[in-house]
C-alpha cells in the first residue's frame, strides 16, 4: 500500500493559475473525493498525480517515492477515464491484460489474473467479447478490471461513472466501493456530484478555484463547513449575515446565535434546510413567509422568504400530511449548536 | 395488419395518384446510375472491345477480332521483366508512403498543434495542387548529375563524387512518393484523428512506451486509413507513365509506359487496351484480397 502526498502544487495555463498551492495527504488505502463544480481544476489535479501533467511547482510523491520527474509509464498507476478509454481493437482479455504484459506477465499466469479481475468487477466469461458489444456499465467495470489487475499503488478515476444513468450509477458506486474496501488501494476519485462524494468516501476534497477550500470526513465537511462556498456545494444551505453583538447577530429584529462567534465583526452564519423545524421549539427564530411547497411524498422542501427578504429552504417530514400553503406565515427555528460560522 | 395507404412507405404523389414506392426510388437513382454508365462503363465497355480487336479502329484497315492481344505475356517475354519491374515500382513507393504518411500523421494529428495543424496539412497537399509535369520535371534538376543535390553535398564535402540518380527506379520511386503521399497522409490523419487521446493516455497509464502504444495501439486502430492509403496509391501508381518516362529515362520501361506506347507511338489500341484491363484484374485481385480486412476493421 502506498500513500500519496502532495507539496505546494501549482498550475497555470496562459498565465492564469488552475491550481494554487495545493497540499494535500492522500492516506494508504483511503478513498478519497476531489468535489468541485466544473473548472475547479480537479481533472488538472488528476493528471498531474497521474504523471499526464507536470507542475510548475511543488512535488508528488507515491508511497515516499518522489516520482515529480517520473513519466506516466514508470509510476505503477491504475486509470479510468470517464470515456471508458477500452481498447477497441482488443477483445476484453487483452484489454485487462494489457498492463500485466508491460510488466512481463503471460500466458497462464495472466490468464488466471485477468480471470481473477474479471470475476472481482463481477464479469466473467466476457473474456472474449469486444468492447462495443459491452453496454456502459460493463464497458466501465472492464476498465476498472484493467486497472486494477496489475496492482497499482495508486488507484485515480475521473468521473468514471458520470455516463452512466442515475440508477446504474448507484449501483456501480456500490460496486465500486467494496472492490475499493477488497484491494485496499489508494483511491482518488473525481467527481462534481457531492452525493457521490458523500456516499463514497473517506475524505471529500472540495476545490474552487484551483484550491482546495476544506478537506475532511463526509460528515465533518457537511457539519461544519469552512467556507459558504463549501456549505453551498455541499448539500444546501442558507445564510444570514450581520454584526456581532452581545454574542449574536441581528437580522430584522430576529437574534441569531451560534457557538464562539467573534465580537464586533460582521459574519456569515450557514444553516442546513433540514435542522430548521416549523415551531418555535428551539433558540434561533425567525418568521417566514412560504413561496412554495415542493411535494416529494416522504418529505417536503419548502421555499420561504426569510426576515430580510431572503430566500428560505427547509426540509421538512411529510408525518403529519399537512402541507403549508402559499403565503402562510410561520415561524421558523433551529439551535444555535447548528447554526455554522462560515467564511464569506 | 393494416397496410393502408397513410402507412405505406413514402411514394412520390404525383398528381393525386400515388406511385409505387419502386417508381419513386428508380426515378431518384437514374440520375446517378445514368451518369455512371455514361462516364465509367461505356468508354470502358468501348476498350473493352477494341481489346479483342486485331488493328486500331481507326482508317480503312480491316477489322477482326482475336485473343492474341491478352497473349502478350507468352509472346514477349520481356512483359514479365516489365510487369515485375512496375510491381516493384509500387510496393516500394506505397511502402515509403506508408511509412512516412503515417508518420506525417501521427505528427500532425498528435503533436497539439491546435490550429496551425491545417496549414501543416495543407503544406502537404501542395503537390497534388501542383502541375505534375513541372512537379516531375522539378526532381530532374534535382537529382540529375551536377544537379542541386550534387551542388549541396559537394558543399558539404567538396571531394564526393555525384550522387545523382536521375535514370534509376529510385528516382521514379521519388518522384512517385512525391506525387501521392498527400492520399495517405490524408487517409491516416482522419483514422488517427479519431482516436480518443484517453486511449493513448490510458494505455501509458498501464505502463505502456512509444514504441508499445505505436505497435499496439496506433497502428492497428489507424489500420483502415493505412489499407485505404495504400490502395489509391498502388492502384495508379501501378499505371503511373509519367514519372517513369521522365525520371527513369531509358530505365523506365513499366506497364504504364507500355500501355502509353501503345496508345500513341505504335498507334496498337487493342494490344494497350488488352494491357489494361490485366493490369484492371491483377488490381482488382489486389482489392478483393484488402477488402475482407477493411472490412473487419470497419466493425471495430
Ligand atoms: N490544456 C489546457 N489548456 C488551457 N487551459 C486548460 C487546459 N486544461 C484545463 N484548462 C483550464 O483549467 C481549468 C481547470 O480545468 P479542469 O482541471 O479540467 O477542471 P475540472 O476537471 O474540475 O472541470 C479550466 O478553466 C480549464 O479551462
Ligand atoms: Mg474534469
Amino acid at each position: 500500500m502506498s500513500d500519496v502526498k502532495l507539496t505546494g502544487i501549482a498550475k497555470s495555463y496562459g498565465g492564469s493559475p488552475v491550481l494554487t498551492d495545493i497540499t494535500v495527504d492522500f492516506p494508504s488505502g483511503s478513498f478519497t473525493s476531489l468535489l468541485g463544480p466544473s473548472g475547479s481544476g480537479k481533472t488538472t489535479l488528476l493528471r498531474i498525480i497521474a504523471g499526464f501533467i507536470t507542475p510548475e511547482a511543488g512535488q508528488v510523491t507515491i508511497g515516499g517515492e518522489d516520482v515529480t520527474r517520473i513519466p506516466v509509464w514508470a509510476r505503477n498507476i491504475g486509470m479510468v477515464f470517464q470515456s471508458y478509454a477500452l481498447f477497441p481493437h482488443m477483445n476484453v482479455r487483452d484489454n485487462v491484460a494489457f498492463g500485466l504484459g508491460r510488466r512481463g506477465v503471460k500466458g497462464a499466469e495472466a490468464k488466471r489474473r485477468v480471470d481473477e479481475a474479471l470475476e472481482m468487477v463481477r464479469l466473467p466469461g466476457f473474456a472474449e467479447r469486444l468492447p462495443k458489444q459491452l453496454s456502459g456499465g460493463q464497458q466501465q467495470r472492464v476498465a476498472m478490471a484493467r486497472a486494477i489487475v496489475t496492482g497499482p499503488k495508486v488507484l485515480l478515476l475521473d468521473e468514471p461513472l458520470s455516463a452512466l444513468d442515475r440508477r446504474l450509477r448507484q449501483e456501480m458506486q456500490v460496486e465500486l466501493l467494496s472492490l475499493q474496501r477488497e484491494i485496499g488501494v489508494t483511491t482518488i476519485f473525481v467527481t462534481h456530484d457531492q452525493e457521490e462524494a458523500l456516499t463514497l468516501s473517506d475524505q471529500v476534497a472540495i476545490l474552487d478555484r484551483g484550491r482546495i477550500v476544506q478537506m475532511g470526513a463526509p460528515a465533518a465537511i457537511y457539519e461544519r463547513p469552512a467556507t459558504r462556498f463549501a456549505a453551498e456545494f455541499l448539500g444546501d444551505a442558507n445564510f444570514f449575515a450581520g454584526l456581532v453583538e452581545g454574542g449574536a447577530i441581528t437580522v430584522a429584529a430576529h437574534r441569531i446565535s451560534a457557538p464562539g462567534l467573534p465580537e464586533g465583526r460582521e459574519v456569515t452564519l450557514a444553516v442546513r434546510p433540514e435542522k430548521i423545524s416549523l415551531d418555535a421549539t428551539h433558540e434561533n427564530q425567525v418568521r417566514a413567509k412560504v413561496l412554495n411547497a415542493i411535494y416529494a411524498g416522504a418529505n417536503l422542501t419548502y421555499l420561504m422568504e426569510g426576515p430580510g427578504g431572503q430566500r428560505l429552504k427547509v426540509f421538512a417530514q411529510n408525518s403529519d400530511g399537512v402541507i403549508l400553503p402559499n403565503g402562510a406565515e410561520v415561524t421558523l427555528s433551529w439551535p444555535a449548536a447548528h447554526t455554522i460560522l462560515v467564511e464569506g | 395488419m393494416s397496410a393502408g395507404p397513410a402507412t405505406t412507405a413514402p411514394a412520390l404523389n404525383m398528381g393525386g395518384r400515388r406511385l409505387p414506392p419502386w417508381v419513386a426510388t428508380t426515378a431518384l437513382l437514374l440520375p446517378a446510375y445514368g451518369w455512371l454508365m455514361i462516364a465509367i462503363f461505356l468508354p470502358l465497355g468501348a476498350m473493352f472491345l477494341f481489346s479483342f480487336m486485331t488493328a486500331t479502329p481507326i482508317g480503312t484497315k480491316e477489322i477482326g477480332y482475336t485473343f492474341d492481344q491478352y497473349k502478350i505475356f507468352f509472346t514477349q517475354p520481356y512483359m514479365w521483366q516489365v510487369a515485375s519491374w512496375t510491381f516493384q515500382i509500387a510496393f516500394a513507393t506505397t511502402l515509403i508512403c506508408a511509412v512516412t504518411g503515417f508518420l506525417a500523421a501521427l505528427a500532425l494529428a498528435r503533436s497539439g498543434l491546435g490550429r496551425s495543424q491545417w496549414v501543416f496539412l495543407i503544406l502537404i497537399l501542395l503537390p497534388f495542387w501542383t502541375n505534375g509535369l513541372v512537379r516531375i520535371f522539378s526532381w530532374t534538376m534535382v537529382i540529375r548529375e551536377g544537379g542541386f543535390l550534387d551542388a549541396v553535398v559537394q558543399f558539404i564535402l567538396p571531394e564526393a563524387a555525384s550522387v545523382g540518380f536521375l535514370y534509376s527506379r529510385p528516382a521514379i520511386v521519388l518522384g512517385l512518393v512525391h506525387g501521392y503521399l498527400p492520399y495517405m497522409v490524408l487517409t491516416c490523419y482522419i483514422a488517427i484523428s479519431t482516436i480518443d487521446d484517453a486511449i493513448v493516455e490510458a494505455a501509458e497509464s498501464l505502463g505502456a512506451r512509444w514504441w508499445t502504444i505505436l505497435g499496439r495501439i496506433l497502428i492497428p486502430m489507424a489500420a483502415p486509413g493505412l489499407i485505404a492509403g495504400s490502395v489509391l496509391i498502388f492502384v495508379p501508381v501501378v499505371g503511373a507513365f509519367m514519372e517513369p518516362r521522365i525520371l527513369g529515362g531509358p530505365q523506365g520501361v513499366t506497364l504504364g509506359t507500355v500501355i502509353e506506347d501503345s496508345f500513341t507511338q505504335g498507334f496498337n489500341w487493342p494490344q494497350g487496351a488488352a494491357l489494361s484491363f490485366m493490369l484492371l484484374a491483377v488490381v482488382l485481385a489486389i482489392f478483393a484480397t484488402f477488402s475482407g480486412v477493411l472490412r473487419r476493421n470497419a466493425e471495430l
